[in-house]
């Protein structure tokens, strides 16, 4: 008898994954909070320029997203290497942003409209010309808040 | 005995992990972490198309010129520099922070020159009715000029060197103003008597353009 219980008691007991479950939960919710819905499927590759006076963007969901940049690998067949405007999911010309900023101004409250903000992100290795002709279109559809999307270096 | 108080059984709670995984790795895969950051500006509204151009002349001394060419060579010049533009090379951090210096002094005009802008009284409502203070604005107008072959790039790191020196201006401005507080010390409203007081006045120009036929 003695001997049996001794050999019982040097086994050890199985680690209890009863808090796993909650453990993944935390680390869930830790995710849910932090990240954003993504949007939309990328169709230019745009490495953003680098500065240091940046200022957070507030409110997610009154910004307005204009890509520009060199279209990416399976877009470039069909479209070439040159650099293209993308609008929600399609490339467009400077001329289409006049009803874009409609479209968005439309989905927002009119209550909010005035915090609407517009996001230009822009690849590294663009040309004013574009950005200008954007921001031009900008001007006349009275989209006047916009920010320059930047990365902050590392220090 | 035991037939009226059944037992019920445990549910096996051991695939619960499973299923919190599987959540899991839906968020990792379906979001994007929001590090949207950028240099924020105000565009000037378009002016009415049957407008005429005229040009709103701006005092030759209220006036810095920042010009960007194609090949990414920054020029500056102001009312000291007596129609000869300094150039900086924005690359190189030591440069780009004389850059700075210069619009920072441009902006302030610490010395009451006559060649840097005028500086002009304005009076400014404290939060909180604490009364007004006087505040001298200045009437200096940074000028940015770029070709359309300009890179982004550069633009954006002049930029940035012009929003340091803005933003320096105002921490100065808050300093005197709030008793030597920081901008980032601020409250909200705090911080528009400041964004009152020292406006990013940053015009853009269209771009030059290259062949002028």
């Amino acid at each position: 008898m003695a001997v049996m219980k001794k050999k019982g008691s040097k086994e050890l007991p199985p680690i209890s994954t009863a808090s796993l479950p909650d453990v993944i939960f935390m680390i869930l919710f830790f995710f849910m909070v932090t990240t954003t819905m993504r949007e939309q499927e990328l169709l230019v590759t745009t490495k953003l320029p680098n500065a240091t006076q940046v200022q957070k963007l507030e409110k997610k969901s009154l910004v307005s997203h204009i890509y520009i940049g060199e279209p990416v690998k399976h877009m470039q067949d069909k479209y070439g290497k040159a650099t293209q405007i993308q609008l929600n999911d399609a490339f467009k010309t400077p001329q289409d942003i006049g009803n874009f900023i409609a479209a968005e101004r439309a989905a927002v409250e009119e209550a909010d409209r005035a915090y609407m903000t517009t996001s230009i992100k822009a690849d590294k290795g663009t040309t004013m010309g574009i950005i200008t002709d954007v921001k031009q279109n900008l001007r006349r559809a009275e989209a006047l808040k916009i920010s320059y999307a930047a990365l902050e270096p590392a220090k | 005995m035991a037939g009226n108080k059944r037992k019920i059984q445990e549910i096996n709670a051991g695939s619960m992990a499973d299923i919190a995984f599987l959540l899991l790795i839906f968020f990792l895969v379906a979001t994007t972490m929001s590090n949207d950051k950028g240099i924020m500006r105000q565009l000037p509204p378009m002016p009415p198309e049957d407008m005429e151009l005229e040009d709103n002349k701006v005092k030759q001394r209220n006036l810095m010129l920042v010009f960007v060419n194609d090949r990414g060579e920054v020029m500056a010049q102001d009312g000291r520099d007596q129609g000869r533009g300094q150039n900086f090379n924005i690359w190189n951090p030591a440069e780009s922070q004389r850059l700075t210096e210069k619009v920072k002094e441009f902006v302030l005009n610490p010395s009451n020159s006559e060649a840097l802008p005028e500086m002009k009284e304005i009076e400014l409502d404290l939060p909180d009715n604490k009364g007004k203070i006087k505040y001298l604005e200045s009437s200096g107008v940074v000028s940015l000029q770029t070709t359309r072959n300009t890179n982004y790039d550069t633009y954006i790191a002049v930029q940035d060197a012009l929003t340091r020196a803005f933003n320096d201006v105002r921490n100065q401005a808050s300093i005197s103003i709030f008793n030597g507080r920081e901008m980032k010390d601020l409250n909200d409203e705090e911080k528009a008597v400041i964004t009152k007081a020292v406006k990013i006045k940053i015009s853009e120009a269209e771009p030059r353009q290259k062949n002028k036929k």
